[in-house]
C-alpha cells in the first residue's frame, strides 16, 4: 500500500514537471522566464534565449571535444600521450573568439539597458514604499495611498504547522488584500523606497526589479500591453517575513483604471482594504475558518471580516479577553520587534516595558499604531479588535499599568 | 633526477625527533603538515556542519507551508551555512592543501612563518565557537543574509557583536595565512625552481594569497562601520545622518567579488595539477595559464558591481560592471580551453581524483555560463536575488571547489600517509556525488527563471515539483559524503595498500621525490630542481 503511495506520488510528480500551467498560479512558468506582458520584457526575454543558445553551442561544442577525448584518448585503449603543451596561435585565437562573441552580446544588451533607464514622460507615478512586511502604494498627485499586505487565507495556511493544506489556497503567498491597479497603455513611473531595510520591488511579467532603499528613491518605469493580473514578490532579504509580502499588479484599460481610481478617491487616505469603519464582532478573527491555531497568530495582514453581526461588540469586552486576545497579536505582530519580554532593542526598537506611549493615555498609543511612527510602519491592517488587545495587553503586562482599549476607541480614532 | 637528504637534522639544539606526543603536539605544533592536517580536518568539521543546516533549509523546502522551523530561524540557517561553508569549509581546506603542499611543491622545509602558521589556524575554532554560539542566544544566530547588510543586519539581537568579531577573527587568520604563502613562494623555492617552472597550484596560491591581503581588509572595514553605526552613533549605512546603505553594499562586495575567486582560484590549481597527471601529458600552455589567473585576479577588483545591478546605480556604472563581469569570461575560457588541451590526445586513466577534476572542469564551467548569463545587467534584473543566483554559485562552489577540495585530497592522501584508498569506494563517492549534486542544483536554474525569490522558507505552489527533487538531491549528496570521510580515516589509520612514492604513474613535482608517507621534515637541504620535476615545461619521454 505504501509502495504504491509512493509509486502514485512519484508518477504525480513525474507527469506534473511536464505539466503546463494550469496550477501555476504565480508567473505561469516552470522552466524559463516569462515573456510578460511588455515590450521591455518581451526584449529581456530575447536577450535571456540569446545568452542561452550561445552557451549551449559553446557548451556542445566544449564539452562535446571533452567527452570525445574521454573515450578516445584513454591508456586502456592504447593512447599514447602526444607530446605538445603549448601554442601561441591557438591561446590567441581562443581568446579573440569569445572576446568577439561577447560583444556582440553586449551590444543589444547596452541598447535595453538604455531604453530602460528612460524614465522620462510618464503618464502616471506611482509611489511604493516596502515596509516590514508589506508594501505601500501611492498614487502620486492623486491622493489615493494605501497598504498592500499578504492576503488573509494565504496568511493563515503559511503558520509554522498551521494544519492547512497550501494547495488548497488561492495563489498561495502570491496574493494580496489590495493590489495595485494601473492602467494599459500607459507609461508608469515607479518611485521606490522603504521604510526600514531594504526590500525589492519586483514583479517578473513586467520584467521590473529595483531595490527599495531607506532614505533613497529609486526610478523605474514600465508600461503594459495587455490586461491582467500579474504577480511579484519581494526580491530582497528584509527580514522574518521576506517570504510572505507579495505584490500584485491588476493592470485595467484606460476607462475602467479612471473608474477605479475615482472610486478610490473617494474612501480618502489610508484605505485599507474593507477597512470598515464599522465596529468588529468581538470574535472577528476567531471566527474564520476551522481550529484556531495554538500558535501565535502571526497576523501580517488580518482583513477584518465583512461588516456583519455587530451586535456584541458594542458592550466591550472584559480586561481579561482583551490581554488573552492581545497577547496572540502581541507575539504575531509586535514580538520580532519589542521582543517577547516587551524589552525591545533599544535604540532600534524602543522598549515597551515603562514606555511612555504604553502607560500613557490610550490616545497616544492607538495612533501610533494605528499611523505608525518612524521606522514602525502603521499596523492599520489590524482589526479594531486586534488593536485593543494589543494595546491592552502592553499596557498591563511587565508591570506597565496603561489604559484599557476597546475596540470601539479604535474604530473612533480611525475616523 | 632530484635527490633530498631527509634524514639530516640540521638543528641541533631539537631535544627530540619527530613530533611531540598526544594533543599538545597539535596545539603547539609549527609544522606545515601537521597545521595542514589540522586544517583540514577543521574544515570538514565545518563542511559537516554547513552541510547540515543546507538539509534544516532543504527540509522546510521539501514542500509549500512551513512545517519544520519559524522563518526567523529559517535565514539564520541560511545565513550561517553560507558563512560557516565560505569561511569555515572552503577557505581553510584550500589553506590546508597548500599548508601541506606548497613547500614540497618548492623544495623548501616548511613555511616561511610557522608560529603564525599555528595561531593563524587555532584562531578559527575559536571564531566559529564565538559565531555558532549565537545560536544559543535568545534572539538567535545572525539572520540577515552573510552578506550582512545593512539596515536589516543592525536589526540582529545580542549576537550582533559575536558576528562582527568572528568574522574579523576569520579574516585575520586567513590574512597572516596569505601572509605565509606569499613569502615563503617568494623567497624559498628551491634552486632551478624558477616562478615560471613552479607548479600552477603554487601560481594560483600564490595570486590568491595577494588576493587575500588586498581584499580581507577591507571586509574588516566594511564590518566595523556596522558594529560603529550600531554602538557609537554613526551614519555610515543611514540615510539621515548622511549615509547611504548601499555604501555598504560597494565597500563588501569590493571584498566579496575578489573572495569567489579566492574560493576558486587555489581550485584550478589543483586541477591543473591533477590533470596533467592523470593524461600523463604536460599541462598545455602553461605560461598562459599563470597570465589568465593573474587576469582573472586583476579583473576581480573591477566587477564588484555585479552584485548590485538592482540597486539604482547610474547608467553608465551598470554599462561598466556588465562590461567588465563579460571580459572576465574570457581569461577563465581561456584555462577551460587548456585543461581539454591538456587531455586532448593524452594517455588518459580515471582514478578518483581525475573522475573529480574532469567533473570540475564540467560542473564549473556550466556554473560559468550562468555567470555569463547574470552578467548581463538587463536580465540580471529578472535573475538577481533569485534561485538563479544559488544555483549559479552553487555550481561553481561545489562541483566547483568542493570537487577540486575532494580531488586533491584523494591525490594527495597517499603522499601523507603512506596508504591508498580505496579506489572502488573512491568511485563509489565520486558518481553519488555527482549525481547528487546535479539533482540538487539544477531545478534551481529553472526555480529561478520561474519566478521563486531567494532567502524564503516558503513558496508559492507552482515551485513544489522542483524544490522536491532539490531537496532528494540534498540529502542524497550529503549522506554520500560519508563514503569519503571513512575512505580517509583508513587511510589515516595506517589501513590500506602502501603507496608507493611516486604513488602514480604520471605524476611529476617534488612531492614525488620524498618517501610516502612524508617524513615530518622534508627538504630541509634544499633540493636540486631538474627539468624531470618542474611539472610544466618538461619532456615526457624522459620520465618513463
Amino acid at each position: 500500500m505504501q509502495k504504491m503511495l509512493g509509486l502514485a506520488r512519484f508518477a504525480a510528480l513525474m507527469s506534473s514537471l511536464l505539466a503546463s500551467g494550469s496550477a501555476l498560479a504565480y508567473t505561469g512558468a516552470k522552466w524559463n522566464l516569462p515573456e510578460g506582458v511588455t515590450e521591455i520584457s518581451h526584449e529581456v526575454h530575447g536577450l535571456h534565449m540569446m545568452v542561452f543558445w550561445i552557451c549551449v553551442v559553446i557548451g556542445v561544442v566544449v564539452f562535446g571535444a571533452m567527452f570525445y577525448s574521454v573515450f578516445a584518448h584513454r591508456k586502456s585503449k592504447g593512447a599514447v600521450a602526444a607530446k605538445f603543451h603549448e601554442s601561441t596561435t591557438v591561446e590567441i585565437i581562443w581568446t579573440a573568439i569569445p572576446f568577439f562573441i561577447l560583444v556582440a552580446m553586449a551590444i543589444p544588451a547596452a541598447a535595453t539597458l538604455v531604453k530602460m533607464d528612460d524614465t522620462r514622460n510618464a503618464d502616471l507615478s506611482i509611489k511604493v514604499t516596502g515596509y516590514q512586511w508589506k508594501w505601500q502604494y501611492e498614487y502620486v498627485g492623486e491622493d489615493v495611498s494605501y497598504f498592500s499586505t499578504l492576503a488573509k487565507t494565504s496568511n493563515k495556511a503559511r503558520q509554522l504547522q498551521s494544519g492547512v493544506d497550501v494547495n488548497t489556497v488561492d495563489n498561495y503567498l502570491v496574493d494580496v488584500d489590495n493590489p495595485l491597479v494601473l492602467p494599459v497603455g500607459k507609461k508608469i513611473r515607479f518611485l521606490i523606497t522603504s521604510n526600514d531595510v531594504i526590500h525589492a520591488w519586483w514583479v517578473s511579467q513586467i520584467a521590473v526589479k529595483k531595490d527599495a532603499i531607506p532614505g533613497y528613491i529609486n526610478e523605474v518605469w514600465t508600461k503594459i500591453d495587455e490586461p491582467g493580473t500579474f504577480r511579484g514578490v519581494c526580491a530582497e532579504l528584509c527580514g522574518r517575513d521576506h517570504g510572505f509580502m507579495p505584490i500584485v499588479v491588476k493592470a485595467l484599460p484606460e476607462d475602467e483604471f479612471k473608474a477605479w481610481l475615482a472610486e478610490k478617491k473617494g474612501g480618502g487616505e489610508q484605505v485599507a482594504a474593507a477597512a470598515s469603519t464599522s465596529v468588529m464582532p468581538a470574535a472577528a478573527t476567531m471566527t474564520d475558518a476551522a481550529p484556531a491555531a495554538e500558535a501565535p497568530v502571526e497576523v501580517a495582514a488580518v482583513t477584518p471580516a465583512p461588516a456583519a453581526a455587530a451586535t456584541a461588540a458594542a458592550a466591550g469586552k472584559s480586561k481579561e479577553d482583551l490581554v488573552a486576545h492581545g497577547e496572540k497579536v502581541y507575539k504575531g505582530n509586535c514580538a520580532a520587534c519589542h521582543q517577547a519580554t516587551g524589552a525591545g532593542m533599544p535604540p532600534t526598537f524602543p522598549a515597551l516595558v515603562g514606555s511612555k506611549v504604553a502607560t500613557g493615555p490610550k490616545a497616544g498609543a492607538i495612533t501610533q499604531v494605528l499611523k505608525g511612527k518612524n521606522m514602525m510602519p502603521p499596523f492599520s491592517q489590524l482589526s479594531d479588535d486586534d488593536i485593543a488587545g494589543v494595546l491592552t495587553y502592553v499596557a498591563s503586562s511587565w508591570g506597565n499599568k496603561g489604559e484599557i482599549v476597546q475596540a470601539a476607541d479604535v474604530a473612533a480614532a480611525r475616523k | 633526477m632530484a635527490h633530498t637528504d631527509h634524514t639530516t637534522h640540521l638543528h641541533d639544539d631539537h631535544a627530540h625527533h619527530g613530533p611531540e606526543k598526544g594533543i599538545m603536539r597539535w596545539i603547539k605544533t609549527t609544522n606545515h603538515k601537521d597545521l595542514g592536517t589540522l586544517y583540514l580536518v577543521f574544515a570538514f568539521t565545518m563542511f559537516f556542519i554547513g552541510g547540515l543546516m543546507s538539509l534544516v533549509i532543504r527540509a522546510e523546502l521539501f514542500h509549500p507551508g512551513l512545517q519544520f522551523v519559524h522563518p526567523e530561524f529559517f535565514n539564520s540557517m541560511t545565513t550561517l551555512h553560507a558563512l560557516v561553508m565560505i569561511f569555515g569549509g572552503v577557505m581553510p581546506a584550500f589553506t590546508g592543501l597548500a599548508n601541506w603542499m606548497v613547500p614540497m611543491q618548492i623544495g623548501c622545509s616548511d613555511l616561511a612563518l610557522p608560529r603564525i602558521n599555528n595561531w593563524g589556524f587555532w584562531i578559527l575554532p575559536f571564531a566559529f565557537a564565538l559565531l555558532l554560539s549565537t545560536l544559543f542566544m535568545p534572539s538567535g544566530g545572525p539572520a540577515g543574509g552573510w552578506t550582512m547588510y545593512p539596515p536589516l543586519v543592525l536589526q540582529m539581537g545580542e549576537g550582533f557583536p559575536f558576528l562582527i568579531f568572528a568574522v574579523h577573527l576569520m579574516g585575520i587568520s586567513s590574512i597572516t595565512g596569505a601572509i605565509n604563502v606569499a613569502v615563503t613562494i617568494l623567497n624559498m623555492r628551491a634552486p632551478g625552481m624558477t616562478l615560471l617552472k613552479m607548479p600552477l597550484f603554487c601560481w594560483t596560491w600564490l595570486i590568491t594569497a595577494y588576493l587575500l591581503i588586498a581584499t580581507m581588509p577591507v571586509l574588516a572595514g566594511a564590518v566595523t562601520m556596522l558594529l560603529t553605526d550600531r554602538y557609537f552613533g554613526t551614519s555610515f549605512f543611514t540615510a539621515s545622518g548622511g549615509g547611504d546603505p548601499v555604501l555598504f553594499q560597494h565597500v563588501f562586495w569590493f571584498f566579496g567579488h575578489p573572495e569567489v575567486y579566492i574560493l576558486i582560484l587555489p581550485a584550478f590549481g589543483v586541477v591543473s595539477t591533477i590533470i596533467p597527471t592523470f593524461a600523463r601529458k604536460t599541462l598545455f600552455g602553461y605560461d598562459s595559464m599563470v597570465y589568465a589567473t593573474a587576469s582573472i585576479a586583476f579583473l576581480s577588483f573591477i566587477v564588484w558591481a555585479h552584485h548590485m545591478f538592482t540597486v539604482g546605480m547610474p547608467l553608465a556604472g551598470e554599462l561598466f560592471f556588465m562590461f567588465s563581469t563579460m571580459l572576465i569570461a574570457v581569461p577563465t575560457g581561456v584555462k577551460v580551453f587548456n585543461w581539454v588541451a591538456t587531455m586532448w590526445r593524452g594517455s588518459m586513466t580515471f582514478e578518483t581524483p581525475m573522475l573529480f577534476a574532469v567533473a570540475f572542469v564540467f560542473l564549473f564551467t556550466i556554473g560559468g555560463f550562468s555567470g555569463l548569463m547574470l552578467a548581463m545587467a538587463p536580465v540580471d534584473f529578472q535573475y538577481h536575488d533569485t534561485y538563479f543566483v544559488v544555483a549559479h554559485f552553487h555550481y561553481v562552489l561545489v562541483p566547483g571547489a568542493v570537487f577540486s577540495i575532494l580531488a586533491g585530497v584523494y591525490y594527495w592522501i597517499p603522499k601523507w600517509t603512506g596508504r591508498m584508498y580505496s579506489e572502488f569506494w573512491g568511485k563509489t563517492h565520486f558518481w553519488l556525488s555527482a549525481v547528487f549534486i546535479n539533482i540538487t542544483f539544477f531545478p534551481q536554474h529553472f526555480l529561478g527563471l520561474a519566478g521563486m525569490q531567494r532567502r524564503v522558507p516558503d513558496y508559492a505552489v507552482q515551485f513544489t515539483d522542483f524544490n522536491e527533487i532539490s531537496t532528494i538531491g540534498a540529502f542524497g549528496f550529503f549522506v554520500s559524503q560519508f563514503i569519503f570521510i571513512f575512505n580517509m580515516l583508513r587511510c589515516m589509520s595506517k589501513s590500506g595498500v602502501p603507496a608507493t612514492d611516486r604513488v602514480w604513474e604520471g605524476a611529476h613535482g617534488l612531492e614525488w621525490t620524498v618517501p610516502s608517507p612524508a617524513p615530518y621534515h622534508t627538504f630541509e637541504v634544499p633540493p636540486y630542481v631538474g627539468d624531470d620535476e618542474t611539472s610544466n615545461l618538461h619532456d615526457t619521454a624522459k620520465a618513463h
